[in-house]
């Protein structure tokens, strides 16, 4: 199949692989000879960490090494990979901990043995002596002590534009709302793993099991390590599930590496759930302040926003970027002509912190959201009047929001949002669906709808590299420093390719996550993958077309532009049958070897592609909610997430991403929360306290993708579609709420389990 | 998450598994029914048994039957086998409704009758029936078989009155009158999870009136048991709506709820008023 690939819903090349048990995840990989690590973690939430007893450890059979902060003491903390600000660094975590324990599940200590089950039996004879300290939970509390005249306050993240004390002078209204978003995550299934290998014929130190950001992991770990970055490699093998988490790099990853190199001995890591619960990245926990100015009509004169974010025990390697996308993100599709945000990047004794799925915008969706359903509230106005009236029009566009986050400045490319709501209201049957509930109330039932709308960010920059090789049977090889996390990017990537090219899609080979195979790479996050891998896989796609059909040309004795390439042939374009020559014939006159000899040999070609700005798609939401008054559960009946992401190169994978976010967002409004008891121990250590909603609880799903605004950054129009279905749930359900149980406003806090909510039934 | 040493032990007969329980359970010796409940309590390292004994090669605790006016459910027997009615009547209607509210699919495929009611699970739908209908459990040991009533059985969260040597080895539940009506209502966070509160009914009609009510309520405190006050504000009253909110009323008063991370005592007590209510709704339909 060649022709027109990009947009249509084409099966996905990475399916056969997993759906017959060929997949290889972290576990899956096994070298001779390996060691298992098993790290011992603290079991304080702050603690004076006085002693460590490894004797008994050491000497049960079948150990081999226990280590302890000394051993690791010439590695570095692990550093920052995007936001960076200044004295955030005095707060990073080191592999080990050296002199206090700050959250529960801390590394404290590595034990390595040649079995996994003796490796957990010597680990529980490691007996760590320590003196218990207050633990510090909340974030909006004073700030403490982190360190010797360190506060738990390192920085705070501050974003302003325009007069807002001057609008709020000026204001006929001014709403002020207390909200709070709960501590949740990205629960892959697959928990992390990482199998270290030092070959010493080649003095290549290899890591397995990476994901995201392979490139950047491995010129992190060969500087914290002192080695040339060649003598690192990383390798992704198939990972089920990223969603911001999972990639990063860890002290477990550092680990396996030093003690691989130490040992001669390949070293092997798997997380187990409970230590997933607890080590990997948490997000998500902020409260805001917030206050808004507004004019008779409804319309934002200024929002002005305080607001705390729980980093958890240490900043790990987003340092400051969720709390700054919070700042940034905030206004969303609306004017808000003056703005401020501070935002208090505050540590506490849980676990740190990292990006998950729409970092940010989950957040400050909830809270702009909930101030518009508040304006419109208290002015009388209905919510979906009060956000036409502040919907930056599409005659604004490009709008220059004079912000900037993850080092770019903010300029909504492209977007027709009150389109987008229109057509929202209409493919819901908006009228229909507010009369059906209008009289399900009368009859006594606890039924409403909400709407949210946002703006999301995708395609960060600042580059990408592609190579693109056809070899001399005709097969077509696609080599990209980006990642795959499970989200089709090998299909995507053979889609473009193979349109431009004219190739069948499920001939190309689309490799990635390897660096030993390409220079550069920036991974698979902030959904950039289609958008920045996708324009250099085309422009690299393009040359090398341009060279078959010149090389073609000759061959054939034809002229150029009458030549098209079809089904991996070039051909007399228009031309039914007439002379041809496959790709792979090229390729072989192409050769260094051939006569004549070729002036640039190779069927093959480099495409970079930089960016300076990101590309904005924009997305409404709907929910239809039944609540029980006795027990105070939310059905959720209907569920609508309209997305406009320029352009959809596989509309199939599109529905399945915005699905798919759609239940993460479902948790965090409704199930997911990551507890802890008033120690700092956390509760919900299992699948069955941490309520991941299941195919039971979600509903189906309706997914309205539109085209309207292709982006004019790429040459496809395209824009990232990872993050659209779950930024706004928490929003929408909260509106969708407070309309059920007729009480605007009623909503301040995500997520909204039942015992909440039959409080917020029982004072009514 | 990996369990810690144990001795594994696959007896084939009964005898043989009560002489190792015997001498194994002052080491920690445990049987192994359908591992869905000590399995991950194992992987979590809380418990750390030295011996397993599994007794799912003896053929004869597979068996499930009808005898003497009850239901003979062997400690084999699994929570699937009661999808479909196991005996004919509205006992084996009540226990294909309440089976469905069981864990999940492949769980109920593993986990066995028995095996909950030896966990003794506050929040266990077997435990609930049993206190409800007046099961007997049957256990074996060394020193002999003994039945014990479903009201001495439970003694607290997850702890009963079987002593560490005893093996479950039979579960009897009398059959229900063909009049009995029932209902069962449970509220869980998700499908599937231990409920936070149920509420298990039965009664039979006279003329329109309640006779022989039980009103059993399970997940709100350590153990499941019967709720008297309530069951004494059916007798006797019209099957209908106001009764039943009654009832419910008093059942949500009267019992002491536990307070979790799911729920505080106000929370179970409302949650128990709708369980049991819509329990009473249920089985009068
Ligand atoms: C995800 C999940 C969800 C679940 N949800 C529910 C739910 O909603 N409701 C519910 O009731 N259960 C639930 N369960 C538990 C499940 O029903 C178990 O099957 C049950 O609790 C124990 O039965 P088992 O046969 O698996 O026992 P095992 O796990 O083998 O044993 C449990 C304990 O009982 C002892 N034991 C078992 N059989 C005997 C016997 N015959 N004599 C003496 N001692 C014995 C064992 O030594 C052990 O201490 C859930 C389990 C999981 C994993």
């Amino acid at each position: 199949m060649s022709g027109k690939l990009i947009g249509r819903s084409v099966t996905r090349l990475e399916d056969p692989p997993l759906l017959t048990g060929a997949g290889r995840f972290a576990a899956d990989v096994s070298f001779p000879h390996q060691l298992h690590m098993r790290i011992v973690r603290s079991s304080y939430a702050h603690a004076r960490l006085l002693a460590i007893n490894t004797k008994q450890a050491r000497a049960l059979p079948g150990v081999y090494a226990v280590w302890t902060a000394g051993d690791v003491a010439h590695v570095p903390p692990i550093d920052f990979r995007l936001t960076r600000v200044d004295g955030l660094e005095h707060y990073r975590q080191h592999v080990l901990a050296t002199d206090r324990l700050r959250y529960v599940g801390e590394p404290v200590a590595a034990v390595f043995a040649d079995d996994p089950y003796v490796a957990e039996d010597a680990a529980d004879l490691v007996e760590v002596d320590a003196e218990e300290l207050t633990p510090l939970l909340r974030a909006d509390q004073e700030p403490g002590e982190f360190a010797p005249a360190r506060r738990t306050e390192p920085a705070i993240v501050h974003k302003e534009y325009g007069d807002v004390d001057a609008a709020f002078r000026a204001a006929h209204t001014v709403i002020t709302l207390d909200l709070a978003i709960g501590r949740h995550s990205g629960v892959p299934l697959e928990t992390r793993g990482a199998i270290a290998r030092h070959d010493r014929a080649r003095d290549v130190l290899e890591l397995h099991g990476a994901a995201k950001v392979p490139h950047w992991n491995r010129d992190q770990i060969a500087r914290m390590l002192g080695r040339a970055p060649a003598s690192v490699q990383l390798y992704e093998g198939h990972v089920g599930g990223g969603f911001g988490i999972r990639g990063e790099l860890y002290p477990e990853d550092l680990l396996v590496c030093v003690a691989a190199l130490a040992f001669g001995r390949p070293v092997k890591w798997i997380e187990d759930r409970r230590e997933h619960l607890i080590a990997a990245n948490h997000s998500r926990q902020q409260t805001h302040h917030v206050h808004a100015a507004v004019d008779a009509a409804g319309r934002i004169l200024a929002i002005d926003n305080a607001f705390f974010h729980d980093q958890g025990a240490y900043v790990r390697t987003h340092a400051a970027t969720v709390p700054d996308l919070a700042a940034a993100m905030l206004p969303g599709p609306y004017r808000v002509p003056a703005y401020r945000a501070v935002g208090h990047i505050r540590l506490t004794n849980k676990t740190p912190c990292g990006t998950y799925r729409a970092p940010g915008r989950f957040e400050s969706t909830f809270v702009r959201e909930r101030v518009l359903d508040a304006i419109a509230a208290q002015l009388k106005i209905d919510p979906i009047e009060v956000r036409r009236r502040n919907l930056i029009g599409a005659s604004e566009m490009p709008f220059r929001r004079p912000l900037d986050t993850l080092g770019t400045e903010i300029v909504l490319d492209s977007g027709d949002y009150a389109r987008l709501l229109d057509r929202t209201l209409k493919a819901i049957q908006w009228d229909g669906v507010r009369q059906q509930l209008e009289a399900r109330r009368r009859a006594g039932e606890f039924v409403g709808a909400g709407i949210a709308l946002f703006v999301e960010k995708s395609g960060l920059g600042p580059f990408d590299q592609v190579h693109v090789t056809v070899d001399t049977s005709g097969a077509v090889e696609v080599v990209t420093g980006a990642a795959s996390v499970g989200q089709g990017v090998e299909t995507v990537i053979a889609q473009i390719c193979g349109e431009v090219l004219g190739v069948n899609y499920t001939k190309i080979r689309v490799v990635h996550g390897q660096t030993d195979r390409i220079a550069h790479g920036l991974g698979a996050f902030a959904s950039r993958v289609t958008v920045m891998t996708g324009e250099a896989t085309r422009i690299a796609a393009s040359k090398v077309r341009a060279k078959a059909i010149e090389t073609a040309a000759e061959l054939l004795q034809a002229p150029a532009d009458a030549l098209d390439i079809v089904d991996g042939r070039v051909v007399r374009a228009g031309v039914a049958v007439g002379p041809s020559i496959a790709l792979g014939d090229i390729a072989r006159a192409l050769a260094p070897t051939a006569n004549p000899r070729p002036r640039e040999p190779g069927l093959s070609a480099e495409g970079w592609f930089h960016a300076n700005h990101m590309t904005y798609p924009y997305g409404v939401h709907v929910a239809v909610v039944a609540i029980d008054r006795d027990t105070g559960a939310v059905g959720v009946e209907r569920y609508l997430v309209a997305y406009d992401i320029g352009r959809a190169v596989n509309p199939m994978l599109v529905e399945g991403q915005i699905v798919g976010g759609f239940v993460q967002g479902l948790g965090g409004a409704l199930f997911e929360e990551f507890l802890y008891d008033e120690r700092g121990e956390p509760i919900c250590v299992t699948f069955a306290d941490y309520l991941m909603p299941s195919a039971r609880e979600a509903p189906r799903t309706e997914v309205l993708i539109t085209e309207d605004a292709p982006s004019p950054l790429n040459a496809l129009g395209v824009k990232g579609a990872g993050e659209g279905g779950a930024n706004a749930v928490g929003a929408a359900l909260a509106a969708a709420i407070d309309d059920a149980i007729g009480r605007p406003g009623a909503v301040t806090q995500l997520p909204i389990t039942p015992r909440r909510l039959r409080e917020l039934l029982r004072e009514s | 998450m990996k369990p810690a040493r144990f001795e594994y032990h696959a007896p084939t007969s009964v005898d043989e598994a009560v002489q190792l329980l015997g001498s194994l359970a002052a080491e920690d010796g445990r049987i192994l029914a359908g591992g869905q409940s000590l399995v991950p309590t194992m992987a979590f390292r809380l418990a750390k048994p030295g011996h397993l004994i599994d007794i799912n090669a003896i053929a004869t605790l597979g068996q499930i039957g009808s005898k003497d006016g009850a239901l003979e459910i062997g400690a084999c027997v699994r929570h699937a086998a009661f999808h479909r009615p196991v005996v004919a009547g509205p006992l084996g209607q009540l226990m294909s409704t309440v089976v469905r509210h069981i864990a999940h699919y492949p769980i109920r495929q593993r986990g066995t009758f028995c095996g909950s009611l030896a966990h003794a699970d506050p929040a266990s739908e077997w435990c609930l029936v049993a206190v409800t209908l007046g099961a007997q459990m049957i256990a074996l040991s060394t020193r002999g078989a003994r039945t014990i009533a479903a009201e001495d059985y439970f003694t607290g969260i997850m702890t009963t009155a079987l002593a560490e040597d005893e093996l479950l080895s039979q579960v009897r539940i009398p059959l229900l009158a063909p009049d009995t009506r029932f209902g069962f209502r449970e509220f869980s966070r998700r499908a599937g999870d231990y409920a936070i509160a149920m509420a298990l009914v039965t009664f039979r009609l006279d003329g329109g009136t309640i006779v022989e009510p039980r009103v059993g309520i399970g997940g709100a405190e350590a153990n499941p048991r019967r709720i008297p006050e309530a069951e004494a504000a059916l007798v006797g009253k019209p099957a209908e709506l106001t009764t039943f909110r009654a009832a419910a009323e008093i059942a949500a008063e009267v019992v002491e709820p536990m307070e979790d991370m799911q729920a505080d005592a106000i929370y179970r007590r409302d949650l128990v008023r709708a369980m049991t209510r819509r329990a009473l709704e249920q089985a009068a339909q």
